[in-house]
């Protein structure tokens, strides 16, 4: 699995701590399902990685709907973290996955520190499994709803209880609907985070005029696509330069040439989220157009253009 | 089950009334691999602003590799559909979904309002394979005017089939609601297949409880994927928990849905 040069000639790997990428796309969480559902128009052996559709220790059935609604350029979703559970991705979702030939990523999340706690040990030791991502977007039931991912003790908490029970690298995935995404940053870091990702979707809201009624049963949800690019390139821009560990870039990333922004800002892998639901093999497309811009740069390796945005001294 | 990608070529685009068209395009692996009741997601251009695919179900597939869609203008994606002439590309991919299970014995009767009736031309057209004619199946149609219905009412009544019309306005049949028409013939009626706005779709699910008779519903959501990817499709059903449209259906036995009211 590990060429060590990419069929183009130059050489896409790239490692997230203890992590080694043939190349630096990912598909986001919620986005490619189990790695089973789109492989009529990708091929997930070419990808960088999955990560796959966020667990949880019990199955959760989702919100009610109306769940998504488009808007400008991008999209809101209260899906409600619907999903099979883990005993059940274990064992229906994990055997197709350890057979893509790429790298697996869990997200998992959790209502209660103990919770992501114990779903890294359920995970601890099975095959097939070479990353968690840590959704800390979730609402705290023991703090009184309040997402882990929006105060630094708790999201450091939650780092904690995961890095504890994991044997494999700990990604924590950053919310952005905080006042300083870098403080965030680096409570985990500091609480043992091998990597953060970024951004988890805006939280937004649309509402019909006619009916006077929110597009969406939840009332609010999360808004992504490439409305929202913008906004997380500079947040990835922003923690990239606040921490030492590894930063993967989320948000609106459709095209090689957003990647290749992503990467220029300080993210060493990127993920490829609301793309797959109208392009499933975005992110094929973005890995040639990546090589292909480091050919015509003459960079042999993809690692030489993270981090190196050219901004003048003031 | 099969999904293609297609680039597809559109090959002639009517205007049924005012805001209702239908384009016909060259898709043919997926008109050779698609089944009634089923949908395609669609997408015109590579714009950012409309973002998503549209789900437009399949309306009718011609023997030379034809797709039929019909559809009505409600918003930017659907209006850039519109516009399209022949010799215009469409990106589709489909068949999507599971349509309609054709019941094996006894009369049918098809229930179709609006757009709704799109996937039930196709699902007449399979119904009278190896058959001479339609023989006890009818066809129920409604729609808000006379522009809107007589095309495809022509149609239905081109394969054969009894009809028995309905406007809003009273221009074309009966001065009223679709399911109004149903009470005189469901005694004799042994399936119905519904398509429509919600509010149709639930009274009808409703009259064919209380009268015993076997109903399948196509139903519509707003859905970002069409693929079982988003899980933004959800519904809600009878035994308590959600199914997802894109998957699950967008055909469901009408006892399985949870009607809101």
């Amino acid at each position: 699995m590990e060429d060590v040069m990419d069929r183009g000639g130059v050489d896409l790997r790239v490692r997230i701590g203890a992590l080694h990428l043939r190349n630096p796309v990912l598909t986001a969480s919620g986005t490619f399902g189990y790695g089973r559902e789109l492989t009529a128009f990708v091929n997930p052996a070419r990808l960088g990685g999955i990560v796959v559709k966020g667990i949880s220790l019990a199955p959760r059935p989702g919100n009610p709907p109306p769940r998504v609604v488009e808007t400008a350029c991008g999209m809101l979703n209260a899906i409600g973290l619907e999903n099979v559970g883990v005993e059940r991705f274990i064992s229906d979702k994990l055997p197709f996955l350890r057979q893509t030939g790429t790298r697996v990523i869990v997200n998992i999340l959790g209502d209660t520190v103990e919770e992501y706690g114990r779903l890294a040990g359920r995970l601890a030791g099975v095959e097939g499994i070479d990353a968690l991502e840590v959704n800390i977007s979730c609402p705290n039931v023991k703090k009184g709803g309040v997402a882990f991912g929006t105060v630094p003790e708790t999201a450091a908490a939650v780092t904690r209880a995961v890095r504890a029970a994991a044997d494999v690298p700990v990604i924590v995935k950053l919310s952005p609907n905080v006042t300083d995404i870098a403080v965030i940053a680096r409570a985990v870091e500091d609480a043992g985070a091998d990597a953060v990702s970024l951004i988890n979707t805006l939280l937004g809201m649309a509402i019909d005029s006619r009916s006077r009624k929110p597009c969406l049963a939840n009332v609010v949800g999360g808004l992504s696509g490439p409305a929202i690019k913008p906004v997380a390139l500079r947040m990835v821009w922003q923690v990239a330069r606040a921490v030492a560990i590894p930063v993967i870039g989320i948000g609106g990333i459709a095209t090689a040439e957003d990647a290749l922004e992503f990467l220029l800002a300080g993210a060493t892998a990127v993920q490829v989220g609301t793309a797959n639901f109208y392009r499933p093999w975005a992110g094929e497309e973005i890995i040639d157009g990546i090589r292909d811009f480091l050919r015509q740069e003459g960079e042999p390796a993809v690692r030489n253009i993270i981090g190196q945005v050219r901004v003048d001294e003031q | 089950m099969t999904e293609f990608q297609e680039k597809s070529t559109v090959t002639a685009r009517e205007s049924l009334a005012g805001d209702v068209f239908r384009l016909t395009v060259q898709a043919p692996r997926i008109a050779a691999a698609a089944q009634p009741g089923q949908f395609v997601m669609v997408r015109v251009g590579d714009t950012l602003d409309p973002l998503l695919r549209r789900p437009l179900s399949i309306h009718q597939v011609l023997p030379d590799g034809g797709l039929r869609l019909l559809f009505k203008v409600v918003g930017k994606g659907t209006g850039l559909l519109a516009e399209l002439g022949p010799g215009r590309k469409i990106d589709l991919i489909g068949p999507l979904g599971r349509g309609f299970s054709l019941a094996p014995a006894g009369s049918a009767c098809l229930i179709g309002g609006g757009m709704g009736m799109a996937p039930l031309y196709f699902l007449a057209q399979r119904l009278l394979r190896g058959k001479p004619g339609p023989g006890h199946d009818q066809v129920l149609l409604g729609a808000r005017n006379r522009a809107e219905l007589s095309l495809p009412a022509a149609e239905f009544s081109g394969l054969g089939y009894p009809l028995h019309l309905a406007t809003d306005d009273g221009s074309l049949g009966h001065h009223g609601f679709v399911p109004e028409l149903l009470d005189d013939v469901l005694p004799s009626v042994r399936q119905v297949y519904v398509c429509g706005p919600y509010p149709m779709m639930r009274m009808v699910a409703l009259k064919c409880r209380t009268a015993g008779v076997a109903c399948q519903v196509s139903l519509e959501t707003h859905m970002a994927c069409g693929l079982g990817v988003c899980l933004g499709c959800a519904v809600t059903v009878a035994a308590g928990g959600y199914k997802h449209v894109c998957k699950d259906g967008p055909v469901f036995a009408a006892d399985e849905v949870l009607w809101k009211m």
